[in-house]
């Protein structure tokens, strides 16, 4: 009894999918046919309104531009345009060093940028010792997560800026977390086909495969250098509350100084950057040539021999 | 070659000048009263409610009754029958607008009267064309501002202003036909006393043609000088000279309100109506806007006259002023993105009474010119940016927008927030710039950045041998490791923020918060977390507590401190990152 209705249930799904899956027939060559018509149709129906609906389009072709970070870019070949870059790493990593450098860099070819500062911790002079157009560069100081997300949506929305960089290295890593993946993916899909660079700081990256390029950065030793005796002489003269060094006591005095542990300057520091994520391809050839029609191809994902770099930052203030 | 003159005559324009504020009138019967209350009597109204029976003179109670009577007959024409009062500010606005639509066409305008103005056509065939098409752009210029206007072009400015005013539409009177032309004409349409029109009628003279035969010198005998003025003008031979109106960059429009607005959305209904009539003015001179000024006279608060009748029973109550200045980076005749602004401000600081007036009034400024370089990047729209910084303004407030400016002091900190604008001169000079910075870029080095902390945070120094040896971070204990410093820093002694610091360079190694004990942890601890400066550096606790563990596990980190002289503590500026 049950081997016979096993064997109805069958020959109803039988008829079932014959019923769903179409049968080859003559009238297939006419569908074919038809099928052209069809498309010019649509492309017809969309015209003004979508640019060649049906082309071929690789979401992981960026226009790349410079980091401003000679090592960097050469391993992953810049910034993408029209993508969201995330730069994430713990205090002192050199993040913010990243961030002036990029937008040293684009304020420098005249694009206009803009900072999301969720903490207000940007420092002007420091990015105009960067080379930062300040003039170019229009700043948003925040005060909470909340405030910053919602700038950076009306910064992306407004378009025109050549990056828009959003700060959110002080946010607590906990908060940053709480952001709904589904605002990455709004704010990815605002950025696509745009010029601009949506760049990402944080302590850990937070928007999964929204971003197309995730480097995170991580600090290295410091650089310290012994301070020339005039300058160490002055720091300490500084210290005691003295009055300058008399030329007399000067060479002993220096003599004294040295390797004494506060006489030296800070330099910079090593960085080293580790490549987490990038889905950034380089078209094999830049010109396409159209005569024969045919698409640019695509090399696989950029990989290099190592995935890190290693620069170094200098400090300027002193 | 004759000189050519077009007259603009706008009728009834008492009645246009109120419909132009509120178009929704003109589609009814409408009766514009003035006066002293309780005597308001009618002085305008369109042919609708003429033909409906109401005449000038007519007090406003008369006209309430007779819209009764009527509406007993005629129920529709009891409905569309309105009373409105007259509105000087919306006349002067509407006078302004005619002339700004006359700039548009001829740069000689002469301003006769508040519904009459001149125009000399003189050079204008080679832009325009013939006369026909001169007065058919007039007569399209006029309608752009909200009026119906009647247009008369002859040789004579005289006959052009007295056909403007009797013939309707459009009227062209070639040179040598003036004194046929208005020979049908009443002689009504002369600007002349009352009393000489009553004897000219007693005369039984009703044309300009039957005065025009009387001989001149018995109409001297018995006018005078007026007279022969009135006979040359019914022959159409009365001459004079041009005078010219001088134009204006300014731009007022005026509204008075029946009923006070209080509420946004119907004011920004109004305010986008003034900017609609505003901004066609514009266009008319090819002028854009670089301010928009809009001054609100509010209703007084009753509380105000209470105290105001307390102290004086006889003295009228002062309307308060509420004044927004929008002032655009780059000109703009965009009423849309004008009116968004003016939102977007009113939403952050809104008026605090009902408003009874709006005054608004536009700094004219030519027109920007929208053609970029080709090989200059693209940046962000002007009109699209603006509204996007009011809208970041209305998020993070007016003072944290911007881009900053470098003050010339080496005080820490020493920059000022300016507003943000694209600068054109800037840009080429830049763009020489970067042609020249660009081939050196390989070789410039990445700067170590300092993340500044604002309000400087409260720190704890340990010194040892004459350098700091321990740091206390919110209660987290770090070892210096090297140091640099003290870099000392001073100025402004002669004023009363004066400052006087000693920085530091320092590499601080954290230690875990498991591995450390806490130094004095009942006391100084608890007092450092809990101090104002810490509570207002950090947002609520659980951030305070969520980044006191993220120092915690950060091993080692690069930190600029420094020790205030004056107010004798030691401070955290920020980090290297």
């Amino acid at each position: 009894m049950r081997n016979l209705q096993r064997i109805g249930l069958g020959e109803q799904k039988a008829n079932t999918r014959s019923i769903l899956v179409p049968r080859r027939s003559p009238q297939t060559t006419m569908a074919a046919t038809s099928l052209a018509a069809l498309r010019s149709k649509i492309e017809a129906d969309l015209r003004g309104r979508v640019a060649s609906p049906f082309a071929y389009r690789d979401r992981n072709t960026f226009d790349l531009v410079s980091t401003g970070i000679p090592k960097m870019d050469a391993l992953v070949g810049g910034l993408p345009r029209g993508a969201m870059t995330e730069i994430c790493g713990a205090p002192c990593s050199g993040r913010t060093s990243f961030l002036l450098s990029a937008l040293a860099s684009r304020t420098k070819d005249g694009e206009v940028c803009a900072l999301v500062d969720a903490r207000d911790s940007f420092d002007p002079p420091t990015a105009n010792s960067a080379e930062v157009a300040l003039d170019k560069l229009l700043w948003v100081r925040c005060q909470n997560i909340d405030q910053a997300l919602r700038a950076m949506d009306l910064l992306i929305q407004a378009g025109g800026f050549g990056m828009v960089a959003v700060d959110l290295s002080d946010v607590p890593t906990r908060t940053v977390r709480q952001v709904p993946l589904n605002a990455w993916f709004r704010f990815r899909r605002a950025v696509e086909d745009t010029p601009t660079i949506l760049l990402l700081l944080e302590q850990e990256p937070n928007a999964k495969t929204c971003a197309s390029l995730v480097v995170r950065l991580e600090a290295g030793n410091a650089r310290w250098q012994e301070a020339s005796p005039p300058v160490a002489q002055a720091l300490l003269s500084t210290l005691r509350n003295e009055g300058p060094v008399p030329p007399e006591i000067a060479p002993r005095f220096s003599r004294e100084l040295r390797g004494h542990p506060f006489a030296r300057l800070l330099r910079g520091s090593a960085v080293r950057g580790d490549v987490m994520r990038s889905r950034i391809q380089i078209p094999e050839q830049r010109v396409v040539n159209i005569r024969e029609g045919s698409r640019p191809k695509m090399a696989v994902p950029h990989k290099t021999d190592r995935e890190s770099f290693e620069t170094e930052t200098i400090l300027r203030s002193r | 070659m004759f000189m050519s003159f077009a007259c603009v005559y706008i009728p009834d324009f008492l009645v246009q000048a109120v419909v132009r504020g509120q178009p929704s009138l003109g589609k009814s019967a409408l009766a514009v009263i003035s006066g002293t209350p309780p005597l308001w009597s009618v002085v305008a109204a369109n042919p609708a409610a003429f033909a409906a029976g109401i005449q000038l003179g007519m007090t406003k109670a008369q006209v309430a009754q007779f819209g009764d009577v009527v509406g007993a007959r005629d129920t529709r024409a009891r409905s569309t029958v309105q009373i409105c009062m007259r509105s000087e500010s919306q006349e002067k606005a509407a006078h302004a607008a005619l002339l700004d639509a006359a700039w548009s066409v001829s740069p000689r305008v002469e301003d006769t009267a508040p519904d009459t103005i001149v125009l000399d056509l003189e050079g204008l065939a080679s832009l325009f064309g013939s006369n026909e098409n001169i007065a058919r752009e007039l007569t399209r210029c006029v309608a752009a501002i909200g009026l119906a206007a009647r247009i008369a072009v002859a040789a004579n400015i005289e006959v052009a202003i007295h056909a403007a005013r009797g013939f309707p539409g459009v009227t062209i009177i070639p040179a040598g036909q003036e004194r046929q032309r208005l020979s049908v004409l009443p002689v009504g349409v002369l600007a002349t006393e009352t009393e000489t029109l009553d004897i000219l009628e007693r005369w039984g003279i009703a044309t300009l043609q039957a005065l025009a035969l009387l001989p001149t010198l018995q109409l001297s005998e018995r006018l005078g000088q007026e007279g022969v003025r009135l006979s040359e003008l019914a022959r159409g031979t009365k001459q004079r000279a041009l005078v010219l109106a001088q134009a204006s960059s300014t731009f007022t429009e005026e509204m008075e309100l029946d009923d006070a607005v209080e509420e946004l959305e119907p004011l920004s209904f109004l305010l986008g109506r003034l900017l609609d009539q505003l901004c066609a003015r514009l266009e008319a001179r090819a002028f854009a806007v670089r301010a928009v000024r809009v001054r609100f006279e509010l209703q007084p608060s009753f509380e105000k006259d209470f105290q105001t009748l307390q102290e004086d029973l006889r003295k009228k109550p002062e309307m308060k002023q509420y004044e927004k200045l929008l002032t655009l980076p780059v000109p703009m005749r965009n009423a849309k993105t004008l009116l968004k602004l003016l939102r977007l401000q009113l939403q952050g600081d809104p008026p605090s009474a009902p408003i009874q007036k709006i005054y608004m009034t536009a700094d004219a400024a030519g027109p920007r010119v929208t053609q970029n370089g080709l090989f200059v990047p693209i940046g962000p729209d002007p009109e699209k940016l603006e509204i996007t910084i009011a809208r970041l303004a209305k998020l993070v407030g007016e003072g944290n927008l911007g881009c900053a400016e470098l003050l010339d002091s080496h005080r820490p900190e020493s920059f000022r927030m300016v507003r943000f604008n694209v600068a054109k001169e800037k840009n080429k000079r830049r763009a020489k710039s970067a042609m020249k910075s660009n081939n050196n870029s390989e070789t410039r080095a990445t700067v170590t950045a300092l993340r500044v902390t604002r309000p400087p945070q409260a720190v704890r120094v340990e010194m040892n041998s004459e350098q700091p040896g321990r740091v206390y971070l919110q209660g987290i204990r770090g070892e210096v490791v090297a140091a640099s410093g003290p870099w000392r820093g001073s100025g402004d002694w002669w004023q009363e923020d004066s400052w006087h610091q000693d920085e530091w360079d320092l590499e601080i190694e954290f230690v875990p918060v498991g591995a450390q004990h806490r130094c004095a942890p009942s006391r100084q601890n608890a007092a450092l977390i809990d101090s104002p400066q810490l509570q207002s550096a950090s947002g609520n606790n659980c951030e305070r507590i969520d980044k006191k563990t993220e120092h915690s596990s950060s091993q080692r980190g690069l930190y600029r401190i420094y020790y205030d002289v004056l107010q004798q503590g030691w401070f955290l500026r920020g980090e290297y990152d």
